[in-house]
């Protein structure tokens, strides 16, 4: 069984992402190491009651990413890719900015001022740091 | 064998106030079809000529290479259909019926029987007419599902359920499917539930086919896209857009043929593309139906 597999339905992306996050997530806490079997397709597709083509669509992503590789007959294993956490952590850093750059076009901002205000972010940080220091 | 579980070619039907008209479709063996479409678009006549209980004036039909009608007998020992407006013998209990679909069907599977019992809340003791809507639904499927059938056709199989229901009856369509050789075709209005489950999508509207494909490739295509657009700029009619909604500055366009270079022919022309969003089936089954119903008056 793959239990701790949740899709969200309030989250708008679609399912094959949700999964590919997901089955990245295990790999970036090292509960899935390298060269570890990953399940079958149709097994996965069982357990998390989702369609066999939307986890054939998040493995051929994930196996075009470098996270996966799959042999004919063998099934899928975990990648030799020992950067995936500091790529999960750029993959969410890409996410936040994003964020941060819609909201500041909500609020009108130029790109200047944001530029400003992260740069304030930064300063903030590197404070708090002292102080724990 | 053909690899195909469902194959209608052509198929057609016309009733005095209903028209079918020239439907194919195909669904390959160890997949999930969902069926969708509005209230009286022909999904449950497009189901029944497949089962061979309604008979199309023209057109091929074959369903795990039986041609329908004509080898409906052979047909039916691989065939588990269930409908809403299925009957069961009100004064008998569940178990009689058990024991009556066991008596016809050699591939009866007793040990999954009493399981599915135990999931769907259900007494084999107790007499039909004394269950629930929701429950008589459950007793239907499980005499179905019980059998093992090669195919399965279900014709709303979610309708009426509570939602821990319909879960269970999901997680036994998709445990289904553990088996490559098994196939499933289910209409639903719950857009929600063919979504999550099917392998391919068939649409259908007043009788016609609008769309039937892979799932993930039919979801890929849609996309929304918000925009800002100055004063005096009119947007263009891009290829693949199928509906711009604007108001002042603000506009949404929808697209069914999503190429990311429409982002950049929108740029072109002065708008600014705030953001490129996926659609649910809910939205796209209403983009679609709305987008149908003014072609038909335009």
């Amino acid at each position: 069984m793959n239990g701790g597999f949740v899709i969200s339905q309030t989250d708008k992306r679609p399912i094959y992402l949700q999964i590919m996050e997901q089955i990245k997530q295990r790999i970036a806490v090292g509960d899935w190491t390298e060269g570890r079997p990953i399940p079958s397709i149709r097994q996965l597709a069982v357990d998390l009651q989702v369609s066999v083509i939307t986890v054939k669509r998040a493995y051929l992503e994930l196996e075009r990413e470098g996270v996966i590789v799959t042999q004919q007959g063998k099934g899928s294993q975990v990648a030799a890719n020992p950067g995936l956490g500091t790529r999960l952590q750029e993959e969410e850093l890409e996410k936040h900015l994003a964020q941060a750059a819609r909201l500041a076009d909500l609020l009108g901002m130029r790109p200047k001022e944001l530029e400003e205000r992260l740069r304030e972010a930064g300063d903030r940080r590197l404070e708090k740091e002292g102080e724990q220091v | 064998m053909s690899d195909l579980a469902i194959e209608l070619d052509g198929v057609g039907k016309t009733y005095p106030y209903f028209t079918l008209d020239k439907i194919d479709l195909e669904l390959p063996r160890g997949q999930i079809m969902g069926l969708i479409g509005p209230n009286g678009a022909g999904k449950s006549t497009t189901i029944r000529i497949m089962l061979g209980l309604v008979h199309q004036d023209y057109g091929d039909v074959r369903v795990l290479g039986h041609r329908m009608p004509a080898e409906q007998v052979a047909a039916k020992w691989d065939i588990g259909f269930a409908s809403e407006d299925m009957r069961l013998y009100e004064g008998m209990t569940l178990e009689w019926h058990m024991n009556f679909i066991r008596s016809i069907y050699p591939s009866w599977d007793a040990p999954y029987a009493q399981v599915l019992l135990k999931r769907f809340g259900l007494r084999a003791e107790q007499k039909i007419k004394g269950l629930s809507h929701g429950q008589r639904v459950k007793a239907t499927l499980l005499l179905v599902l019980a059998r093992r059938p090669k195919l399965l056709v279900l014709d709303e199989p979610t309708t009426g359920l509570d939602p821990v229901a319909r879960h269970e009856v999901l997680r036994e369509l998709t445990a289904v499917m553990t088996d490559e050789g098994r196939s499933v075709l289910f209409s639903s209005h719950n857009t929600q539930d063919v979504e999550q489950i099917s392998d391919r999508i068939t649409f259908i509207d007043r009788g016609r086919i609008i769309d039937s494909m892979d799932k993930e490739a039919y979801l890929d295509r849609w996309r929304r896209f918000r925009l800002e657009v100055p004063f005096g700029i009119e947007l263009p009619a891009l290829p693949g857009i199928i509906g711009i909604r604007r108001d002042g500055r603000l506009a949404v366009a929808t697209s069914n043929a999503f190429a990311p270079d429409m982002a950049n022919a929108y740029e072109s022309t002065g708008a600014r593309v705030k953001s490129i969003e996926t659609m649910t089936l809910e939205e796209i089954f209403v983009a679609n139906v709305e987008r149908s119903r003014e072609e038909v008056e335009a």
